[in-house]
């Protein structure tokens, strides 16, 4: 049964273009760090759980799904596409880990079918508290980008789709054609998500995920409460041509995590089959296709300009940054964490850099939240410790730890006045 | 009959202002939310002692028999919390004029005999569906007014006397009193899931017969004003415990973690409230471990005394060995104050805002009361959503699971 009713013959009234981009991310754990660890200079990172979750993730995730859009790709003789960012602090896990993986990631981009979006290396929310940070670290990005792919990217998406009018600017001044963000009811207003538009006083271009389709997969695949449970490929992409009937609307951005296949929704919910028969379905009908943020660039003219007069994320029923900032230990443990910058870059050590990066990576602040904590939601699932208190006590002792290292630091540049 | 009013024989041990501990509190919040739910309560306590209900008719076990009896206050040994001394050793520092205690005699399964045989003329003079008893001292007269009305009973546990003193230390009667309240009570209700399991696994309790009715607070209690001492105003920081000194909630732990704190952090003092068999102890071990200057004892504080400690507090820590609830948290939440609790008790398993820590880990105890003291943020945080938090403890609501569950064994 179809959400949208309607019975008329689709074949050839729908010409959605399927963009497929999924986001692949793991942090660097932290070590439970006691006030007592404060100036032992102990290891922050948590090596033995990190490689432990990267390994369930890669088996039950990364490798198989990579192996079957590789298929895909090769039997739909280039019609079948897809597009992903993989932060680099995952990259570098992996390279170190398992380098089997980044070999599969190539494998596609070689194919052409595959095209890489950039980000912040360090998945940060740096957006909204440096913007050097920022731009160093999508440089940083780009440069492993180049040197594992080959690729230089033209699109970006910020952590967590946060994006407002303010970062477009940034993000274009660095080059790129094009961002990802959140389709959010809020800020489109009566405008579907399903075309291309730019931003607010900037040549970028706008690339907006329909969410509801989106979190279809997403979400509530394995969802048997859910009204549409199971998921089929035929109704799913009756959905999908559903939605150019009565507007023509051109694109259909299918924005998810890439750990939906596999470790979201496991292998025997089924999920691995139907991305595989979405596939088939969708291009069964010839007026379909798949495409890739730079595809739409070129294919397409901006249908309009989408004013992000707020921040908006992608995350929780908000969409904003509250699972983030939304309490003072979050606040607190944010600035702190920022005013480091400056002492930072003065000692000119890159390791040092690295580790005060790596706690910038959005996932510490997040198991902060105590927005429902009470009721045990979807945010406990993610988080390592007993309670967001945990999480912020372990970050503030290490970032106590941190403090006391630069203290002992030579300085290399003198300080301006 | 009407289910609406529900009438009450309801046996306890001791009522405020003359309690030692959480089961004069907690029998208190209870009634007082009883009365809201049409239930007509008769409370029968032991001897007769000054205490107010509002709506709820107290009757003295004294009286039964005797006519009239005024009871002259003998300094008693008496309490609902067996401690370690023995009777004859308390008694004799009580005529010395050294402990204060409730009006009872002075022994204690003595009494709850004497208490059980009290029971049956005041249930041939008193009207009522249901009896409700409370801990083991209220057992035997409970069981007693079963057997004579048929009526059903109900066995309130707020704690085993394995919470109390450990399994070494059990006294074997009360442990036979609590098996055999257990086996012939229609329902027995405990504060907690903790104490659901304990009494689960210590008496191998039918689980069908088990419901959990949580503690809970009376929040205006504890709101009233900040409060300034001297102390606070140069900046000090207080990290308070309150409770029985006594082995089942820790102090040992909280002074050993105080210890380590005052080694790092300076200006922050410790106030110890509560009376108990290890009171002298305690001082003379803040003393051996050179902190005496910065752990004080103030005795056992209640009402206004009680709630202003609270909110002057920082922290508030409760180490117990094994509590069943442990009303003091919700207390401290309802002031505001950020609580750090023992993993053995049935208030960390209700409770999501607060630190939790396991008792004997003293060296994570000190580093989370040191995180909170530095960290600002993270008292603020707990603070505003513990206060949050702890208004789902109403003892509305626990009447309410009351009432349902003396509907159940009306309609069985």
């Amino acid at each position: 049964m179809s959400r949208h009713g309607g019975g008329k013959d689709l074949k050839f009234i729908s010409m959605p273009a399927i963009c497929l981009y999924l986001h692949c991310h793991q942090p660097y754990r932290l070590n439970k760090y006691s006030v007592f660890d404060i100036g032992t200079h102990r290891a922050y990172f948590d090596d033995e759980k990190n490689l432990a979750i990267l390994k369930r993730v890669v088996e039950k995730s990364y490798l198989p799904t990579n192996r079957l859009l590789l298929k895909l790709i090769k039997n739909a003789r280039g019609k079948f596409m897809v597009s992903m960012s993989v932060s680099g602090v995952l990259l570098e896990q992996l390279e170190n880990h398992y380098p089997a993986v980044i070999k599969s990631i190539k494998d596609l981009v070689d194919t052409g079918c595959c095209e890489l979006v950039s980000e912040t290396y360090y998945h940060s929310l740096a957006s909204l508290y440096s913007k050097e940070e920022f731009v160093q670290q999508v440089g940083l990005q780009n440069k492993m980008l180049k040197k594992l792919f080959g690729v230089k990217p033209t699109f970006l998406r910020n952590t967590e789709l946060v994006y407002n009018n303010e970062i477009a600017k940034t993000v274009s001044d660095l080059g790129f054609a094009g961002i990802l963000a959140e389709g959010w009811d809020e800020i489109l207003g009566w405008r579907s998500p399903n075309f291309l538009y730019k931003a607010k006083d900037s040549p970028l271009l706008l690339l907006v995920r329909n969410y509801r389709l989106s979190d279809d997969i997403g979400f509530r695949f394995t969802n048997r409460a859910w009204k549409e449970w199971p998921l089929t490929a035929e109704k799913f992409v009756d959905w999908v041509n559903l939605q150019n009937i009565e507007d023509k609307e051109p694109i259909t951005n299918l924005f998810m995590d890439y750990e939906t296949f596999g470790e979201h929704h496991w292998k025997d919910s089924g999920i691995f089959d139907f991305l595989e028969a979405f596939c088939w379905k969708a291009l069964e009908n010839p007026r379909n296709s798949f495409t890739t943020p730079s595809r739409i660039a070129a294919a397409f003219k901006p249908q309009g300009e989408l004013d992000f007069w707020r921040l908006v994320s992608w995350a929780d029923t908000e969409r904003d940054l509250s699972a983030w900032t939304g309490n003072k230990m979050q606040q607190s443990a944010l600035d702190k964490t920022y005013s480091l910058e400056k002492r930072i870059k003065q000692t000119g050590n890159l390791k040092l850099a690295d580790e005060w990066r790596k706690l910038q990576t959005s996932d510490h602040f997040y198991y902060m939240c105590t927005k429902w904590f009470s009721d045990g939601d979807v945010h406990k699932y993610f988080n390592p410790y007993e309670s967001p208190y945990e999480s912020f006590i372990a970050f503030m002792n290490i970032y106590n730890d941190l403090d006391i290292r630069l203290k002992s630091y030579p300085l290399t540049k003198v300080e301006e006045s | 009959m009407s289910l609406r009013h529900v009438k009450v024989l309801m046996f306890g041990w001791e009522f405020p202002p003359y309690n030692s501990g959480g089961l004069g509190v907690a029998c208190q919040g209870l009634v007082g939310a009883l009365r809201h739910q049409n239930v007509d309560i008769n409370f029968v306590l032991p001897r007769r002692v000054d205490c107010q209900s509002d709506g709820c008719h107290f009757l003295f076990a004294e009286n039964v028999g005797n006519g009239k009896l005024s009871v002259s206050a003998i300094n008693s040994i008496l309490s609902p919390y067996q401690e370690k001394k023995s009777y004859k050793e308390t008694l004799k520092q009580i005529l010395s004029g050294k402990v204060q205690s409730l009006p009872y005699s002075n022994d204690l399964i003595d009494e709850v005999m004497r208490y059980a045989a009290a029971a049956q003329s005041i249930v041939a003079n008193t009207d009522f569906d249901v009896i409700h008893a409370h801990d083991w001292l209220s057992l035997p007269a409970g069981m007693a007014a079963k057997n004579i009305s048929g009526k059903p009973l109900v066995f309130h546990v707020h704690a085993t006397e394995y919470d109390r003193v450990g399994i070494p230390g059990a006294d074997r009667r009360i442990c036979d009193i609590e098996r055999e309240g257990i086996m012939n009570a229609d329902r027995v209700i405990t504060v907690s899931e903790y104490t659901k399991r304990r009494v689960m696994e210590a008496y191998r309790a039918n689980k069908a017969k088990i419901r959990v009715v949580p503690n809970a607070v009376n929040i205006k209690n504890f709101q009233g004003p900040d409060v300034f001492s001297p102390l606070k105003k140069q900046g000090a920081k207080v990290v308070l415990f309150v409770g029985r000194l006594t082995f089942q909630k820790g102090p040992d732990y909280f002074l050993k973690a105080a210890k380590m704190v005052a080694d790092l952090e300076s200006n922050v003092y410790f106030v110890v409230s509560g009376a108990g068999d290890m009171e002298r102890w305690l001082i003379t071990e803040s003393a051996r471990l050179g902190i005496a200057d910065r752990v004080f004892f103030a005795g056992f504080l209640r009402g206004q005394d009680l709630a202003r400690a609270y909110k002057m507090a920082d922290l508030y820590v409760m180490p117990s060995v094994s509590d069943p609830f442990g009303l003091t948290a919700l207390e401290a939440l309802a002031s505001g104050t950020p609580v750090l609790v023992s993993r053995q008790t049935g208030a960390s398993e209700m409770i999501s805002h607060c630190l939790k820590v396991d008792f004997w880990d003293v060296k994570v105890m000190a580093s989370k009361m040191i995180a909170l003291l530095r960290y600002g943020a993270l008292g603020d945080v707990l603070s505003q959503n513990g206060a949050q938090e702890v208004t789902k403890f109403d003892w509305d609501e626990s009447a309410r699971k009351c009432v349902k569950v003396y509907r159940e064994v009306l309609t069985a």
